[in-house]
């Protein structure tokens, strides 16, 4: 993983907190995938909430749902924005 | 080519979710055909229909979240716009969630890359104005330079203006400019479209929210998913039971008339015991299907699927499966048959194929006669822990070694054969929604009747078979035997007879003679029919206390030793937990994995392991108990 100052990874976010994409796992099929799915840099990202037992996690983005296991949101590097600037 | 005379090619496109199969069903009916892509899982479906006169074929594509292909299902919609299956589609219908119209244009975006004539119908346009959404169509017509359109597609508004404009693609504008390539340029691209096109954005549903407060709760979600899941596994267990329980008479009712309709003879026999038996044995799936197909559409439709899968992911993720494959498990306890054909909603091709091969191991309700005719005969009946017997403590082991062996079986495989397909695990959770009526009849009825059409052939095959092993050669009984000793005496020297012996050597070890060795040969039809081929060859006078005795009795002529001691019942009541002696499982597994292959070796595994633990079970039982 990067070693510059303080990395925050959509997985390290607790549910409630609100972020923005910085950037993703370049040029794997599933950090691919990733973007795909609209995890561009910059894209908000809110945090839903836990499974039950912990992962996955459900994050809402560009207007619809969807969950993520640590393994994938990990790959997902990000900055906080609660309480920043609201979402477009 | 003139445009006359072949029909119109239109391919649907869109992401799961986006309303695709409901405009498919709205625009084409009941006429869809279903199939399977040839070498791959994925299922096509097409319906032929007029547009204004003009005759078209509507394509409905597998849901995809990117033209990248990842999964087999991309890579289908991949080859179908490559015009590799057949020609290739004359123009695209590009289906999209008007409350996620952002996600949305991302695929949009690479489509338009294709430089197919190209359209976009949005769906949900009354759930966006529900939600306080609100967009200029006419500038997102303009901004991309395609034609658009909204739809209900369950109530049908919208349909009348799309299968006009879905006449005549020659006509439809085309894009003055194609959308960049890189995810970011088209992040990009969308943002600056949706700037131009939103007037209002539409709020989160709150009827989503409210729900999810309570079935996504940490202890009311997880009491609500246990609540779902028996319900669930009581319908198929249950409530298909009646209706089986008609069928089977209705079956039976059907041969006796057929022999009283025919002379006695040959011809007879292979009516009533070879078609009508083999026709039973497809019919009688079919309320556990239909019911199966129906609550799997339901939860899938409403929503909760999703959920469902969310809450339990974790526990299945740990053997290396998915969330889905819990719903698949359960309902094997059934039936593998409604479970393999449950596999449908795991999207992960390596997830789904070790699910579907890990089925069978979880004990289906065709075991339950053999094992209460041989727990019902040999194990005593005494109290062992407070109100618990030792007979239920038997059936429970059962039980837990099928579920054990199917969890172990599968985390093996996703670390060999089935290893990681590098596919990122992520799952949608749609807002919930209630589904059409229509579109979840038609969707039970299509899977119901391609069951019927690509398993149940080969299930009556194969019953027709197993008929002839049964009756073939047939050979006249001594004079003066009674009935029963006449058909034991026929079976004895039929195929399946010889087979018996034959395989002899084979199971020896094992503990089985040959008569168990034909009711081995004769459960490929079903598990359960070996009881009632057991019944035969001991010409037994019933197949509950009389086949009981009958097989406490046996002594084997050579040795003079029981047939039937602790171990060799051991041994088959392990043989069972294990082997795959189930012919519509395989026919069913044949029809999902679309290849011979997979169940050739669900087949030879399970028969290797059920022979290593029979043996193993055999010596176990013999040393402890002190010899054969």
């Amino acid at each position: 993983m990067a070693t510059s100052p303080p990395t925050l990874l959509l997985a390290d976010l607790e549910p409630g907190s609100d972020a923005r994409v910085e950037a993703v796992e370049a040029d794997t099929p599933i950090g691919r995938r990733l973007l795909d799915l609209g995890f561009v840099p910059g894209t908000p990202v809110r945090v839903l909430r836990r499974a039950p037992l912990g992962d996955p996690v459900e994050y809402e983005l560009r207007g619809y749902r969807l969950c993520l296991r640590r393994s994938e949101a990990l790959r997902i590097r990000v900055q906080r924005s609660d309480g920043g600037e609201p979402p477009q | 080519m003139s445009a006359g005379v072949l029909p119109l090619r239109l391919g649907l496109v869109g992401s799961p979710n986006s309303g695709k199969t409901t405009l498919f069903n709205a625009l084409t009916g009941l006429r869809a055909r279903v199939g399977n892509y040839p070498g791959v899982t994925v299922e096509w479906r097409e319906g032929a229909v007029a547009f204004g006169g003009r005759r078209a074929v509507v394509i409905d594509l597998p849901g995809i979240y990117s033209l990248e292909a990842l999964s087999p299902d991309e890579e289908v919609v991949e080859r179908v716009l490559a015009g590799e299956f057949a020609p290739r589609p004359d123009a695209l219908v590009v289906v999209a969630d008007a409350c996620s119209l952002e996600r949305s244009l991302l695929v949009l975006a690479q489509v338009l890359r294709r430089a197919f004539p190209t359209c976009l119908v949005l769906t949900m346009t009354d759930e966006l104005r529900a939600r306080g959404g609100e967009l200029d169509l006419p500038r997102l017509e303009r901004a991309l330079g395609i034609p658009v359109c909204g739809v209900i597609g369950h109530r049908g508004i919208g349909l009348d203006a799309l299968r006009r404009l879905l006449a005549e693609p020659e006509r439809w504008p085309r894009p003055p400019l194609l959308p960049p390539e890189s995810a970011p340029d088209r992040s990009e691209w969308a943002a600056s479209i949706l700037a131009h096109v939103v007037r209002r954005r539409p709020g989160a549903s709150r009827t989503t929210d409210a729900i999810d407060r309570v079935v996504l709760h940490p202890v009311a979600g997880t009491l609500l998913f246990a609540a779902v899941m028996v319900t669930f596994f009581q319908l198929i267990f249950a409530w298909a039971q009646p209706a089986m329980n008609a069928i089977d008479a209705g079956v039976g009712r059907t041969a006796v008339l057929a022999r009283s309709a025919l002379p006695a003879g040959l011809f007879a026999d292979f009516v009533a015991d070879g078609l009508v038996a083999g026709v039973g044995a497809v019919v009688t799936f079919l309320p556990q299907i239909v019911l199966l197909f129906a609550l799997l559409y339901l939860l899938e439709d409403v929503g909760y699927m999703a959920r469902a899968a969310f809450v339990i992911d974790r526990v299945m993720g740990r053997i290396g499966l998915e969330g889905r494959a819990f719903v698949s498990l359960l309902s094997s306890y059934a039936c593998a048959v409604p479970g393999i054909m449950a596999t449908r909603t795991i999207a992960s091709p390596h997830n789904r194929l070790a699910t579907i091969l890990v089925a069978p191991l979880m004990t289906c309700s065709a075991r339950l006669p053999i094992y209460a005719l041989l727990i019902g005969a040999f194990v005593p009946r005494q109290q062992v822990l407070g109100p618990l017997g030792l007979q239920g403590l038997v059936l429970l082991a059962l039980y837990v070694t099928g579920a054990v062996a199917a969890l172990c079986v599968a985390a093996a495989l996703k670390r060999t054969l089935l290893r990681g397909e590098g596919l990122p695990f992520y799952m949608e959770l749609p807002p919930y929604r209630v589904p059409p009526l229509r579109l979840l009849a038609s969707q039970v009825w299509g899977s119901a009747s391609a069951f019927l059409r690509r398993a149940g052939t080969i299930i009556l095959a194969v019953s027709v078979v197993l008929w002839a092993l049964l009756t073939f050669p047939r050979s006249e009984a001594p004079a003066g035997a009674s009935p029963a000793e006449a058909s034991r005496h026929a079976l004895e020297r039929s195929f399946a007879g010889r087979i018996g012996h034959a395989l002899e050597p084979a199971i020896a070890p094992l503990g089985f003679d040959w008569k168990i060795g034909v009711g081995l040969v004769a459960s490929l039809a079903a598990r359960e029919v070996i009881v009632s081929t057991l019944a035969q060859i001991y010409a037994a006078s019933d197949e509950g206390t009389g086949l009981r005795d009958a097989i406490r009795a046996d002594v084997d002529p050579r040795t003079g030793r029981r047939v039937f001691t602790p171990a060799t019942v051991a041994s088959l009541l392990v043989f069972f937990v294990f082997a795959l002696q189930c012919m519509s499982t395989l026919a069913v597994m044949r029809r999902e994995t679309n290849s011979w292959r997979w169940p050739a070796f669900a087949f030879s595994y399970l028969l290797a392991l059920a022979w290593c633990a029979s043996f193993v079970a055999w010596h176990a039982v013999a040393a402890w108990t002190g010899g054969a």
